[in-house]
């Protein structure tokens, strides 16, 4: 028996498999398809300290293997995410949750963690510093490691639950704000966020999008990813979680290999609502293919001694 | 929702860029008009939504009606009897029959028409009164005509160029019809939000937006509605037309 079970921070996951933040919502759409606890755990869609309805539509331009989105972080504020949405989750889901979190200042960041800090339901804080959809929002905190820095010390300073701060690809060094997070306190590091992306429609001659840009996710990211997760694993000595078009349970292992503790899968739910599922039950045959018995032995195993 | 194989039973063009297609396989959850299906293509990242047509759950058949507006759908265009496609069904509100007045009218427009066929004979079949209007730019674009007169059911034709029946939109067949209780439509937002404005009672509208994931995880297709923010794919297509914010 290939042992599935990982660990971040303090915190024993069933198996690497999260679904990734904005793909899943608060569980409600998947429950009916299969029983949710097989998950190793559930990233939450997005929450701000305020209910927001996000950017315009159209929201979705499809690309070669992948997809940009521009939902602009639709969510019904923390207080309803953590009063409504948490406990109905719970009824299906009996492990500890990510709690995704964006905002627009500092003070923000903090008031919705410090929010989250009281739900039981959260295991980690997942603070986005990366969402590339809207205008003079998380983009700014993100890029600059001494943003991304002060939004760290900031949320740990409200929480005693471990805070992962989910790094934008769309950076010329993410090694640099990597570390700057590490150095301010964060537990651990969630990357890639989506890289921004664009499409134009060629009978309009206009972009597809209505915010002209989004987010772009989905298997065409993949190989950034890993790179990206490959090189802050070498930088940094706090857990990763590694996301970015992963599809399969060989990607999961790919990941895992790169240096993630646990592994997030986006764009492949929206296209496969099974994904999550059928990727833990691919895990063990995939794992005992490459002779590993335990997937936390391989974590970081592609790189030098 | 389930997701199913289908198979290709035919594949035909009705009209300049409009196919319909015929698939067997397991139709259980399609059980009201005015859902819509979801389908793969090799090679295309994102499924593509369209509406049911006519489902004959005793046969395990079900219809679409489509447009070729890009790659995909041109690609669907020239699969054939016995391929197969990965499809997922139950998907969205549908119409609610229940709601139905005496005197109804259907109304389509253009690639709007085809889930308005099952609505139609819905209502036939629950005892409604039932007129359908189907609106279309040119004589050459119209379909189903032949389909609703089989069906017994009254059908008005208008075309933007009045090549076809009344020349106009489908609003102009509303100004010469009498008043219905209540109207299901189905069109482009231009012809719903005319239809909203020509009509005095209730109905239901269904409408349409670029989706992600099409069962409601994304949020790619939110709107804004009286009733706070609706996904279109979830929540709708069908919204009420109390609620609409145009």
């Amino acid at each position: 028996m290939v042992d599935l079970k990982t660990t971040l921070s303090g915190i024993v996951l069933d198996n690497p498999v999260i679904p990734a933040s904005g793909t899943f919502g608060f569980g409600e759409e998947f429950a009916p398809l299969y029983d949710l606890n097989i998950l190793g755990s559930i990233s939450i869609k997005g929450t701000t300290l305020e209910p927001r309805f996000g950017n315009p539509t159209p929201r979705i331009a499809e690309c070669t293997a992948g997809l940009i989105n521009s939902v602009g972080l639709q969510n019904p504020g923390v207080e309803k995410v953590v009063g409504e949405e948490l406990p109905r989750l719970a009824r299906h889901y009996h492990k500890p949750v990510i709690a995704n979190i964006s905002g627009f200042s500092v003070e923000e960041y903090a008031a919705c963690a410090a929010r989250m800090d009281q739900a039981k339901e959260v295991g980690i804080i997942e603070v986005n510093v990366s969402c590339p959809n809207v205008h003079g929002g998380g983009i700014s905190f993100g890029t600059d490691p001494a943003s991304a820095a002060a939004v760290t010390r900031a949320v740990k300073a409200v929480t005693k639950k471990p805070v992962y701060i989910k790094l934008t690809p769309n950076v010329t060094d993410i090694v640099s704000i990597a570390q700057a997070c590490a150095d301010a306190g964060a537990d651990g590091l969630s990357l890639i966020n989506t890289l921004l992306g664009m499409r134009i429609d060629l009978k309009r001659r206009k972009p597809v999008i209505a915010n002209k840009m989004g987010g772009f996710s989905g298997p065409a990211i993949f190989p950034v990813a890993l790179r990206m997760v490959y090189q802050v694993y070498e930088a940094v000595d706090i857990p990763i979680i590694g996301m970015g078009g992963v599809s399969t349970a060989d990607d999961v292992i790919e990941m895992m290999l790169a240096g993630a503790s646990a592994v997030q899968v986006g764009a492949a739910n929206l296209v496969d609502p099974w994904a999550c599922r059928d990727i833990i039950a691919d895990l063990p045959e995939r794992a005992e293919h490459y002779g590993i018995r335990s997937l936390s032995e391989i974590i970081g195993g592609a790189h030098e001694k | 929702m389930k997701q199913g194989i289908f198979t290709i039973q035919e594949n035909l063009q009705i009209a300049p860029d409009m196919y319909e297609m015929a698939l067997t396989g397991d139709v259980s959850e399609i059980t009201r008009p005015g859902q819509f299906v979801n389908i793969a293509l090799d090679g295309f990242y994102l499924r593509r939504p369209l509406s049911v047509h006519d489902v004959d759950s005793g046969a395990g058949i079900l219809r679409v009606i489509y447009k070729t507006v890009g790659r995909g759908t041109d690609a669907m265009s020239r699969m054939g009897p016995g391929e197969t496609l990965d499809v997922l069904t139950g998907l969205g509100n549908g119409f609610d029959i229940a709601k139905a007045g005496e005197t109804n009218l259907v109304i389509g427009g253009g690639a709007g028409t085809p889930p308005m066929y099952w609505t139609a004979k819905a209502l036939r079949d629950a005892g409604k009164r039932v007129t359908a209007v189907l609106g279309f730019n040119t004589a050459a674009e119209v379909i189903l005509q032949q389909k609703f007169a089989a069906a017994n059911i009254p059908t008005v034709i208008t075309t933007a160029d009045g090549s076809a029946g009344i020349k106009g939109f489908v609003t102009a067949a509303l100004s010469e019809l009498p008043a219905p209780d209540y109207t299901f439509s189905c069109g482009p937002e231009p012809m719903l939000r005319a239809v909203y404005d020509a009509t005095a009672c209730p109905g239901q509208f269904s409408f349409e937006e670029r989706m992600g994931c099409g069962f409601g995880a994304c949020m790619g297709c939110s709107c804004k509605t009286k009733y706070g923010s609706k996904r279109i794919c979830k929540d709708g297509p069908v919204l009420e037309k109390e609620e609409i914010l145009w």
